[in-house]
């Protein structure tokens, strides 16, 4: 009896080391080219990464405890910025650098995501669509109360983003055609900042990164068209954009891994899975 | 021990004029740096325009507003809250208590602001709301409030050690004379610790004008100049921190150092008043 008990241990024990195996070997794939290296890699700047690089480095810290990689936002501004002036290893930016900004620190461009930018309001607000005319005419301030727009008498919280976010460039630029923001508008300072405050103010309208939004916040179509995954990988969704992560010309190795790894079949899955669409 | 003590003095000298000099040094390099402002003359347009990047502006003159507005409403919230405060520690508390509600004092000086910032959000904001009807709950009113309870505990702090320092014999007459607690309070201490009280004030006052975190989180950061205390305002300092991203070419860039200047003769300003007004009394 007690042999017997013992051989059970000994079998529970094989088994258990052969599903580490298999683990590690499926696990392996791309996360085993870090091995070997150690050190700190910085990355900055766009706030509609973060979820993406939080991933990723969870995954390759936990399979390389030598590798700390941390991660600040800031915004694309902040991110081209501080990688040029070597500030950082990897800045992000939800917007392409100009090639001013790419010729004067010498910028080696990663885009490894599409993205759209998605209007937000409360889940309260009954709203579910508005048209580049009415949405022009709230940004500019011309139209202040949710009333006119069908809704509940009350004034409307215009919500927007920073000068150095890559979010607002691209909104400003496609759902807004250009077109004037009213100085009244309150301003956040990210993707996750402009969910917070919308969620928490009924009368809130923002914008976010389409990976960003879920349930505590309430999507609306523009010209009809919901902002989705889906709407906006067909294109149906027009204000998207790519997701680009930057470096200096000559990256270092763990930079280069990085980046590579946000490439591979487990970065792109990462990069699915957060609700952004993969460039592979 | 002698050239011990002596090259000992020299070393400390150094520290005092390094630190003395770092003051002056930071207004040498934002007044150098801000110096193509000057020369195309458009520091003092920059006063007054409003911020419109869009348009070719890059005014401060909302900002300027704003930061006086949030840091004089806060420091009016806070002013007497301290003096109740400290009055309260130093005498009419019942037993302990007064010393446990300066433990307690002492503690907030060392939160951080944005943990203040963060309560704020999620506490106050929504108050404001439903309040104020209309409006985001983020503005010039919402966070002068948090900033009163940021600067108080300097205030409270210095308040306490200027009323300690009022010579006992003062008081013992005062008792003698069959004075009342409050009297005493009234008509020895607070007018004895005159100097302690000022100096408080305009420590409080330079830290709500500095403070970037509270306007930040809290007053709405909207670009246009606010126009009541429940609209929504940006402060000079927040102002800094939403620009400084910027590229480092552009105007609106090289504007925020108009705002460090700005920010700097304020603060300044108010320090020379103190200091001023505490001399002309110790003279007289």
């Amino acid at each position: 009896m007690h042999t017997h008990f013992k051989q059970f241990v000994m079998i529970l024990t094989l088994m258990s080391i052969v599903a580490l195996g298999i683990v590690s070997l499926t696990m392996a794939g791309s996360l085993a080219s870090f091995t070997g290296e150690k050190g700190t890699l910085k990355i900055a700047g766009g706030t509609a990464h973060i979820p993406v690089m939080k991933a990723a480095a969870k995954q390759i810290m936990q399979a390389h405890p030598d590798i700390r990689i941390s991660i600040a936002g800031g915004g694309s501004g902040v991110g081209i910025q501080q990688v040029g002036e070597g500030l950082v290893d990897i800045g992000n930016s939800g917007r392409k650098p100009t090639e001013k900004e790419i010729a004067a620190y010498g910028l080696t461009l990663f885009k490894w995501a599409i993205d759209g930018v998605g209007i937000v309001i409360n889940p309260h607000n009954t709203l579910t669509n508005l048209s580049q005319k009415q949405l022009q005419a709230i940004y500019a301030g011309n139209v202040v109360n949710w009333k006119e727009l069908g809704g509940a008498d009350h004034t409307i919280t215009v919500y927007t983003r920073d000068e150095a976010s890559g979010t607002r460039a691209v909104f400003w630029k496609k759902a807004l055609g250009k077109g004037a923001i009213t100085p009244k508008a309150n301003f956040v300072v990210s993707n996750g900042a402009m969910k917070t405050a919308v969620a928490n103010d009924p009368h809130a309208i923002g914008y976010v990164s389409v990976g960003h939004i879920d349930e505590t916040v309430a999507p609306v179509a523009l010209n009809n068209v919901i902002p989705s995954l889906e709407s906006v990988r067909n294109g149906e969704y027009p204000v998207a954009r790519g997701l680009y992560s930057n470096t200096r010309e000559e990256p270092t190795c763990l930079t280069q891994k990085f980046i590579n790894y946000l490439f591979s079949k487990e970065g792109q899955a990462l990069v699915a899975e957060k609700g952004f669409i993969p460039v592979k | 021990m002698r050239m011990f003590e002596r090259s000992f003095e020299k070393i400390l000298f150094t520290a005092a004029l390094l630190s003395a000099s770092i003051t002056l040094l930071i207004f040498i390099f934002m007044l150098v740096l801000g110096l193509p402002l000057f020369r195309e003359g458009l520091f003092w347009d920059l006063l007054s325009d409003p911020w419109m990047p869009q348009q070719g502006l890059y005014g401060i003159y909302p900002m300027i507003i704003s930061t006086m507005s949030i840091a004089f409403l806060g420091f009016l919230f806070a002013f007497p809250l301290s003096i109740g405060v400290a009055i309260f520690i130093n005498g009419l508390a019942p037993g302990r208590i007064g010393s446990y509600v300066n433990t307690a004092v002492r503690l907030m000086t060392g939160i951080p602001t944005v943990v203040y910032g963060f309560v704020g959000i999620f506490l106050l904001i929504p108050l404001m709301r439903t309040i104020l009807q209309g409006g985001s709950g983020m503005c010039v009113l919402s966070a002068a409030l948090i900033l009163a309870v940021v600067i108080a505990p300097t205030m409270i702090l210095f308040f306490i050690s200027s009323f300690k320092s009022v010579p006992n014999a003062y008081l013992r007459s005062a008792t003698a004379l069959g004075a009342t607690p409050i009297q005493k309070l009234l008509y020895i201490v607070v007018p004895s610790s005159w100097n302690g009280i000022l100096t408080g004030c305009v420590l409080a006052l330079g830290r709500a004008m500095g403070d970037t975190m509270i306007a930040l989180m809290l007053a709405g950061n909207a670009v246009a100049a606010p126009d009541g205390i429940a609209s929504a305002a940006r402060a000079l300092t927040a102002h800094i921190a939403l620009v400084i991203a910027a590229d480092v070419n552009s105007m609106a860039f090289k504007s925020i150092f108009a705002c460090g200047i700005v920010l700097y003769v304020l603060t300044a300003f108010f320090t020379a008043v103190l200091r001023l007004t505490t001399s002309r009394r110790a003279a007289s």
